[in-house]
């Protein structure tokens, strides 16, 4: 069983380093997303560092949607995911392995750019490793709620649009903890609450999520 | 007679149409009594003036906004786990009424807003976390609007519902403790502690009223759906034949 999960997880890595323009495209999104912000509503850096953590958390949220679109879709369109969903493996791990392997292509680097965007917004070198660290913890949070969205919208036309409609009210939690954590640091304010509920959330949804996901494939391809 | 004998869609359908007349009745009977409660006998508030009378529909939509969502998960979950058709069709049946009542709740509480603080919107946790609910409710009849197949919008949707359930207790308090963390208790939304009574009575009368609206809402939005859904079964036929 785990030399099935591991043979996925490797399989998906692997597509997500081939199809480099794809992966980057959502980091490139979230850098472009961040750097408007400012064009906006004005370069003074008392009010960019004041909404940079929000900014650059709702930035990360987003980036996060446009990647989450392709973490089933291709798998349903040549047949894979049948043949995952007919496997002995359980299916909940398997969306697990895949999840895990969408984040490490996705969400993981999202996080490492995000001490760049912080300086951008001139956040200052503790705030820059919390944003980090936030990041590290909340996008793997957002991937397995975002792969609840993206089984349930699997297959169907406009799914990008709805998997976003779905998924974004129910991410509310993770970005408030999120940029929470950051700017309760920048206040000087301790992040271990912030730091602590997120890892919360996360546990519960690594338990529930895959769970969730793997029932909502059930539905879509019965 | 076991209670599952309604679950049948064709033996349901005359069970709802019997009992919308009742409901529908006892809704507006509810309603004139706790108007004229509300807007006639109940005291002019001491600090709010007149303008604090739209609790007697803000609050009552606001409580149903979130019964009703328990209520679809409800029926959602049933119609998950038993596979009833009608259980299914009666989540469907409530998620617009849900939606209207968290718009409602939404709507009234920016017009109390505006003379009470002086602005449409505040960032408020409730109010937050009322506009998140309404998105839930957006979603749940998006994803069930986006798939063809019916059995499978049904199942997709009620697992997005539970997800949404195990969700709203979540999203209830983080939101709670982002409002204390960016400002402070400026604005309490929290009603003065003594509320006099008839006040109260109005409120819960007007409840019962918004009560009674949604089953009969409901129950007459789910005949339609059986219609629609059984439309190539023969008592259907039968019925829209000799009607």
């Amino acid at each position: 069983m785990t030399a099935a999960l591991f043979a996925v997880f490797q399989r998906d890595l692997r597509i997500a380093l081939r199809r480099r323009a794809d992966t980057g495209s959502a980091l490139v999104f979230f850098v472009i997303v961040a750097a408007l912000f400012p064009l906006g509503v004005g370069p003074e850096f008392g009010l960019l560092r004041r909404m940079g953590p929000g900014v650059v958390w709702v930035a990360a949220l987003l980036a996060s949607m446009l990647a989450l679109g392709r973490l089933f879709a291709d798998d349903h369109a040549d047949g894979t995911l049948e043949q995952m969903l007919l496997s002995p493996t359980p299916l909940a791990l398997l969306v697990l392995a895949k999840t895990a392997a969408h984040w490490l292509a996705s969400g993981l680097l999202l996080a490492l750019i995000s001490p760049l965007l912080a300086l951008q917004f001139d956040l200052g070198g503790e705030a820059a490793g919390v944003l980090f660290l936030s990041l590290l913890l909340g996008t793997p949070l957002l991937s397995l709620i975002g792969a609840i969205g993206a089984a349930l919208t699997v297959g169907l036309r406009g799914a990008g649009v709805l998997l976003s409609l779905l998924v974004l009210p129910l991410c509310a939690p993770v970005l408030i903890f999120g940029a929470g954590a950051v700017e309760s640091s920048l206040a000087g304010l301790g992040v271990a609450a912030h730091f602590s509920l997120l890892g919360a959330m996360l546990l519960l949804a690594l338990f529930l999520a895959p769970l969730a996901a793997a029932a909502a494939l059930r539905i879509a391809l019965e | 007679m076991s209670w599952t004998r309604y679950a049948a869609p064709q033996r349901f359908y005359p069970l709802a149409g019997r009992a919308i007349p009742w409901f529908a009745g006892l809704a507006l009977l509810l309603a004139v009594v706790g108007l004229v409660i509300g807007l006639g006998v109940a005291p002019t508030d001491h600090q709010q003036g007149e303008s604090y009378r739209i609790i007697f529909v803000h609050v009552p939509s606001a409580w149903m906004s979130m019964i009703i969502y328990l209520a679809l998960a409800f029926w959602a979950a049933i119609g998950l786990i038993f596979n009833t058709r009608l259980a299914s069709m009666l989540a469907v049946a409530l998620a617009p009424t849900g939606a209207w009542m968290s718009f409602l709740a939404l709507w009234t509480g920016a017009l109390w807003g505006k003379p009470t603080w002086g602005t449409w919107w505040v960032w408020d946790a409730r109010l937050t976390s009322e506009l998140i609910l309404l998105f839930l409710y957006i979603g749940f009849m998006s994803l069930h609007a986006a798939i063809d197949d019916e059995r499978r919008a049904d199942r997709a949707a009620a697992l997005l519902a539970l997800v949404g359930v195990v969700n709203v207790p979540i999203i209830y308090f983080s939101v709670q403790w982002w409002n204390t963390l960016h400002q402070g208790a400026s604005i309490s939304l929290t009603q003065a502690p003594s509320m006099a009574t008839t006040m109260l009575a109005g409120m819960l009368v007007m409840t019962l009223a918004f009560w009674m609206y949604s089953i009969a809402v409901a129950l007459a939005r789910a005949r339609v759906i059986i219609l629609e859904r059984e439309q190539g079964a023969r008592w259907v036929r039968q019925l829209l034949g000799s009607a």
